[in-house]
């Protein structure tokens, strides 16, 4: 009904780069991790980028805690594996390191109240951050595959517009105008937007407004760097190179959302290579016959419980099957495991559901 | 710490009557991570308080579509109220979205800046001010919340007996409801703040505000469920509610298929049903097992709702889990 599953191994050897992406809360960060280990039992040199923030990866991995590098995670397996937790902060004062035109402007930024908040609070910046690592890592050439783990989000193009709109908050043009003062014929329209500014910090104060005007002109100069940067990214995501793997469970809720991102990314000329779908119920085959009426009373309660799992696994096959009508991509189904992965035993497990049994 | 441990929910001796546990606080804020069934335990919950006689309004803030189905309706929700279902004694579940934009506009209105709303939105200075003022969004929301509270606790005409907030998903929950106190710390003067402090008051005030939190009977839901509680009860200072956990098998007693199958039906049946019967089981006995976790991690009472062995949640699964729940709320201890 729903086509052969993925041959993620055809799919980790020929990428250099696996997103995966889809809601919160649908098994992310350990299909990210599993898809990593399948690679290096395949001989790969495989990184996976985290951004789980409740460290079970890293434990998951035997690596007490996972650093903004890359840390090689042991195992006996003829590539390599290794692991990295982004840090959003760390990430950005390196990229404003980069494109700093000298050390007073890096610092001037860093000193300011209003960037301090962008990699905390502007949306889409922990997206931007995960892709500048990514294009970090891969030009760095160390790895073979990075397969990257994407924060939950409602929409699958945050990630893709992240990069935007950090430059447009860059390119916002009522401040920008705001620091050109003195360039004749937009002296009017100034006025306009220092009366504008005056109103926001009548709301929110002027401080806040001080804040983020300082923020722009130490900022001065930056914004082509950026720019340029977001490009190579968004060009990377939309390569051959890049893989994209939806992740979801397959609860109709879950579904709809999938459903949601694989459209966005549709919108995007983007792909997906395969759809992972976890924490399936087992599909138990009919009885041969419907049972007698007659059947005693724990017969008819086991029978019960057989139809009751069947409901369940075969409304969620109807969901999967109503994203696989949109996505016409092969589709991996690991079941509902006794535990949560905790360790390498658990992820080896999750790797064998994604990948069948190793080479 | 301790305020969580030292809590008994209900007065010993009492019982906590549906209606009741309804009417504690105007304005009822349901948090869990995603997947765990928060937006239907809001309309369980919202269901239940207009069986009771209770005009409840649904506040979804996220802007997702999954409460219309559980009213048996396809419509989109908007800004503007509407009737999702009746109760008894003119009770009824009314719902609306209310997301950060449509605050921000409304407030805007309100506070006689029509003019500057649209170029706001239309220059992206509302991402630039949203940045300098972390928090500002769920201000706007939670204030928006906070006037519909006022209005019910007035008794204005046509004003809901309970205001039931589908909150954003845990993570973000501890975000929403702790980022009025933040910006306290930020913001030294304005309305902003003024409508922060209004916020705090409302969130610190468990006869106005009070947080339900949901998880499900496995390890990491249980996990970021107690997490979340302490951070909400440290950064935001808000009363709790017993704890719901959702989709919980009921518990049932199976024999083994071999034994009282032998002769009645085909061997391949009998061993589907036991492979179905040790499915079932095993996860009893795992959410059993993650059930006495969560009573050690988290001093909270537990609420269970039935999973209902079905991926469809219509009205009528709505209604069960409302029955479920009342008859958990008059169990509390």
């Amino acid at each position: 009904m729903t086509g052969p599953p993925p041959n993620l191994a055809e799919l980790v050897a020929r990428s250099r780069i696996i997103v995966c992406t889809g809601s919160g809360g649908v098994g992310k960060t350990t299909t990210a991790a599993a898809i990593a280990l399948g690679a290096a039992a395949r001989g790969r040199r495989a990184c996976v980028v985290t951004i789980d923030p409740a460290r079970r990866l890293g434990d998951a991995l035997g690596i007490a805690e996972l650093t903004n590098d890359p840390r090689r995670v042991d195992g006996p397996w003829p590539g390599e594996l290794w692991a990295l937790m982004l840090d959003t902060k760390t990430t950005f004062d390196h990229v404003v390191a980069a494109n700093a035109s000298s050390p007073a402007q890096a610092q001037a930024i860093y000193a300011n109240r209003f960037y301090r908040n962008i990699s905390a609070v502007l949306s889409g910046t922990q997206e931007y951050m995960a892709m500048e690592k990514l294009h970090q890592l891969y030009g760095e050439s160390r790895f073979d595959l990075i397969v990257v783990d994407t924060p939950p989000t409602r929409h699958a193009l945050d990630f893709l517009h992240a990069p935007g709109r950090l430059t447009r908050l860059l390119d916002n043009r009522i401040f920008r105008l705001l620091m050109r003062p003195t360039r004749v014929g937009l002296r009017a329209v100034n006025m306009a937007t220092q009366l504008f500014l005056r109103t926001i910090s009548k709301v929110v104060g002027s401080d806040v407004v001080g804040d983020a005007v300082g923020f722009f002109e130490a900022f001065e100069g930056m914004e082509q760097g950026f720019r340029d940067r977001a490009q190579e990214v968004l060009a990377l995501l939309g390569d051959p190179v890049t893989a994209w793997v939806l992740v979801t469970t397959p609860r109709p809720a879950a579904v709809a959302e999938a459903l949601y991102f694989a459209e966005q990314l549709e919108e995007s000329t983007i792909d997906v290579d395969a759809i992972v779908v976890n924490r399936t119920y087992p599909a138990f085959a009919p009885l041969s016959s419907a049972p007698d009426a007659a059947i005693g009373p724990q017969l008819a309660l086991l029978v019960e419980n057989l139809q009751d799992l069947s409901r369940v696994a075969g409304g969620e096959e109807a969901a999967v099957a109503r994203l696989t009508a949109r996505v016409p991509a092969p589709v991996a189904r690991v079941p509902y495991l006794d535990t949560d992965v905790h360790d390498l035993k658990g992820l080896a497990e999750v790797a064998e559901a994604l990948f069948g049994p190793e080479p | 710490m301790t305020r969580l441990g030292e809590r008994q929910y209900v007065r010993p001796g009492s019982r906590l009557e549906p209606k009741a546990f309804c009417t504690q606080a105007k304005v009822l804020v349901v948090a869990g991570k995603g997947g765990v069934g928060k937006s239907t335990v809001a309309a369980a919950l919202a269901q239940m308080a207009a069986s009771a006689g209770l005009r409840a309004l649904i506040v979804e803030v996220e802007g997702t579509n999954s409460l219309g189905p559980m009213f048996g309706t396809t419509d989109v929700l908007t800004y503007r109220e509407v009737v999702l279902g009746e109760g008894k004694d003119g009770g009824e579940v009314r719902a609306r979205t209310l997301t950060p934009d449509d605050a921000l506009i409304e407030y805007l209105h309100d506070h006689g800046m029509r003019r500057i709303s649209k170029r706001l939105v239309a220059t992206g200075t509302l991402d630039v001010v949203a940045t300098a003022v972390p928090g500002i969004k769920d201000i706007l929301v939670l204030g928006k919340v906070k006037q519909l509270e006022r209005a019910a606790a007035a008794g204005v005409d046509g004003a809901p007996d309970l205001i039931v907030v589908d909150a954003p998903a845990a993570g973000h929950a501890v975000q929403f409801l702790a980022s009025a106190s933040g910006l306290l710390d930020a913001v030294a003067v304005g309305p902003i703040r003024s409508q922060a402090v209004d916020v705090v008051e409302l969130l610190r005030d468990p006869a106005r505000c009070q947080v339900i939190l949901v998880t499900l009977p496995e390890e990491t839901p249980v996990n970021e469920v107690t997490e979340t509680a302490f951070h909400l009860e440290d950064r935001a200072g808000v009363q709790l509610t017993p704890v719901i956990v959702n989709a919980v098998f009921p518990p049932l007693e199976l024999a083994d298929a071999l034994t009282v199958g032998a002769g009645q039906l085909p061997g391949a049946d009998l061993a589907t049903l036991a492979a179905a019967a040790a499915f079932r089981r095993r996860r009893q006995e795992l959410q059993a097992a993650q059930l006495e976790r969560l009573a050690e991690l988290l001093p909270l009472p537990r609420m269970r709702l039935p999973f209902l062995f079905t991926t469809e949640i219509g009205p009528p699964e709505i209604a069960t889990l409302a029955d479920a729940l009342a008859a958990e709320i008059r169990d509390l201890p």
